[in-house]
């Protein structure tokens, strides 16, 4: 791919990023940060696509060591964010959801 | 279709699936939904790439996604909720560490085809270095001064980070002229963390969430720039998402505790001190939204309501009223603490309630809901001042001191609705607003408490 074409890429997903974020309560400020910490995880695929043609002792244990770190940081990333939304999953105010389960939502802060 | 076109295609499903699960992400209905959704955008990622011819080294491979997996998961579960912000920033590291060891890497790489390596490869792997780097280390120093196992102020002079920016920037320039040195790019990477360390060392524990999300749109923008060294777009779009949304994300943390976002990182480095961020108060005063005063609203089991002389003057009471009900719609136990001097005559606050039709058992007198203040999820103060001042019970030389207060404090948070920063009927500053658990929402108390019922309707 030629590089004018990756940096068209890269500004639209520029705009779409800033777009996407409009306003947000802060209560959701540090879940949505956690959520997108979750997503640039992506890098761990650079880590799985440079390891092949790497050779060496030396850039192999880079390479693992930035394959987990990838891992880590998505994997973790997301379980995390999970974990802080909980708050809004006990009473979803929806009528869809079943009511009465995990009646002790945590309170927000 | 060639197995390219296949992966690019899946690609596309995952960028799908991001962006969707970013926008859900700003709800509370549909944020845990948004979240699930990007990870299925990022296992769709992950299994693509693993189809890719270039794929080699498979017990390498999977060796890395283990020892991730097998410290990732268990660190996420057992972290207390307390400690969230620490460990995403941990996270938020490791993501900027993977991005500067993959760029040695694929400096190493470059070398090896021989020649001079072109421009267009070495600018993004420089740059994905460079902000790698710093995300790295800076996210390291945010975790340790979070975990409070590095205490102490840090006054670091400007001109030294500027120093090291400079620095980190030439050899940069040196590399992409022509010096072929894989040492000289470790001796940048090491330069690029110093810089990393310094700049996030004096800043102080309240303003760490802005630095996190500053370093979250780093690691992002160090993700996209890889993904342009490697041509692989998951890398750009995802990168380029995080980099984009968390530098407003970072801008509208700033935004919600009154401080910009220079001001959260030079503040520390010129004379300021602590009291930089403070007003001549003594604190800093926290303003908030109505959609944030509906989700907290939402999701508290005990809301107690304190009337005061601004709803009487605003007329607010019918608007609390429906405020309270649709509350109660959802299951969330509302009372009303009536002190005897809110207002302006005794049993004000009584009558302008009976009137807008709440139920004479939901009006509790000081003394029997002081005792409630203890389990209750949001105090919401509504045009009262005075009759909350904790200084009425501390402040010995306070013109109120000894006056029975409504123990609003108590509470685990809570929210002011005013209408300007003035002082109540007795002329005295009021320590609540200065609580780190207090928000403000400011303006007349009756368009306030419709705008937050909008807003709790639509949750």
């Amino acid at each position: 791919m030629d590089l004018l074409t990756e940096l068209a890429i890269l500004v639209l997903a520029a705009f779409v990023g800033f777009e996407v974020i409009s306003k947000v309560p802060n209560t959701l400020h540090t879940p949505l940060m956690s959520g997108t910490n979750a997503i640039h995880g992506i890098v761990l695929l650079g880590g799985l696509l440079v390891i092949g043609p790497a050779d060496g002792f030396l850039e192999d244990l880079l390479l693992v060591v930035a394959i987990a770190f990838g891992t880590i940081n998505v994997i973790g990333g997301f379980l995390v964010t999970d974990r802080m939304l909980a708050m809004f999953k006990g009473k979803k105010p929806t009528p869809v959801a079943g009511a009465g389960e995990a009646e002790t939502p945590e309170p927000p802060k | 279709m060639s197995r390219g076109d296949f992966i690019a295609l899946l690609y596309i499903v995952a960028f799908v699936l991001f962006i969707s699960g970013l926008r859900m992400l700003r709800g509370p209905r549909t944020a845990v939904r948004g979240n699930q959704v990007a990870a299925v955008g990022m296992a769709i990622a992950v299994v693509a790439t693993l189809i890719d011819q270039r794929i080699g080294d498979w017990g390498l491979i999977a060796l890395g996604l283990v020892v991730g997996t097998a410290v990732g998961i268990p660190s996420a579960r057992s972290v207390k909720m307390t400690a969230m912000p620490q460990m995403v920033a941990l996270f938020n590291g490791v993501g900027g560490g993977a991005v500067a060891l993959i760029s040695v890497v694929e400096y190493g790489e470059a070398l090896e085809e021989g020649g001079n390596p072109a421009l267009e490869e070495l600018i993004p792997i420089l740059l994905a270095a460079i902000i790698g780097s710093i995300s790295f280390w800076g996210s390291i120093v945010a975790f340790l001064k979070l975990q409070e196992s590095l205490k102490g102020r840090f006054a670091i002079p400007r001109a030294v980070n500027a120093g090291l920016a400079a620095l980190s920037i030439a050899l940069a320039v040196a590399i992409a002229a022509g010096v072929e040195s894989e040492g000289l790019f470790w001796v940048m990477l090491l330069v690029a963390g110093a810089l990393g360390v310094l700049a996030v060392l004096p800043i102080g524990g309240a303003d760490m969430p802005v630095v996190i999300s500053t370093l979250n749109a780093f690691t992002g923008l160090s993700a996209a720039a890889a993904g342009v060294a490697l041509d692989n777009t998951a890398l750009i779009v995802a990168g380029m998402l995080v980099g984009a949304s968390g530098s407003i994300l970072t801008k509208q943390m700033a935004e919600a505790m009154n401080r910009s976002i220079g001001n959260v990182f030079f503040s520390g480095l010129g004379a300021g001190g602590p009291a930089a961020a403070a007003t001549e108060n003594g604190g800093t005063v926290r303003s908030t939204s109505a959609a944030d005063v509906a989700i907290q609203l939402s999701y508290a089991r005990l809301v107690v309501v304190v009337p005061g002389y601004g709803m009487a003057v605003a007329q607010a009471q019918r608007a609390v009223a429906d405020l309270a009900a649709e509350l109660e719609k959802r299951g969330v136990e509302v009372l009303y603490a009536i002190h005897p001097v809110a207002g302006r005559m005794p049993g004000h606050m009584n009558v302008l309630l009976a009137e807008a039709d709440v139920p004479y058992d939901k009006l509790k007198e000081m003394d029997d809901i002081n005792g409630e203040f203890a389990r209750t999820d949001v105090a919401l103060v509504i045009g009262a001042n005075d009759v909350t001042n904790p200084a009425a019970r501390s402040v010995t030389d306070s013109p109120i001191y000894g006056m029975p207060i409504l123990d609003v404090d108590k509470s685990s948070s809570v929210i002011v609705l005013k209408r300007s920063m003035s002082s109540g009927f007795a002329g005295i500053d009021n320590p609540l607003f200065y609580d780190p658990k207090t928000s403000m929402l400011f303006g007349d108390a009756k368009s306030s408490v419709s705008e937050v019922l909008g807003e709790v309707q639509q949750l």
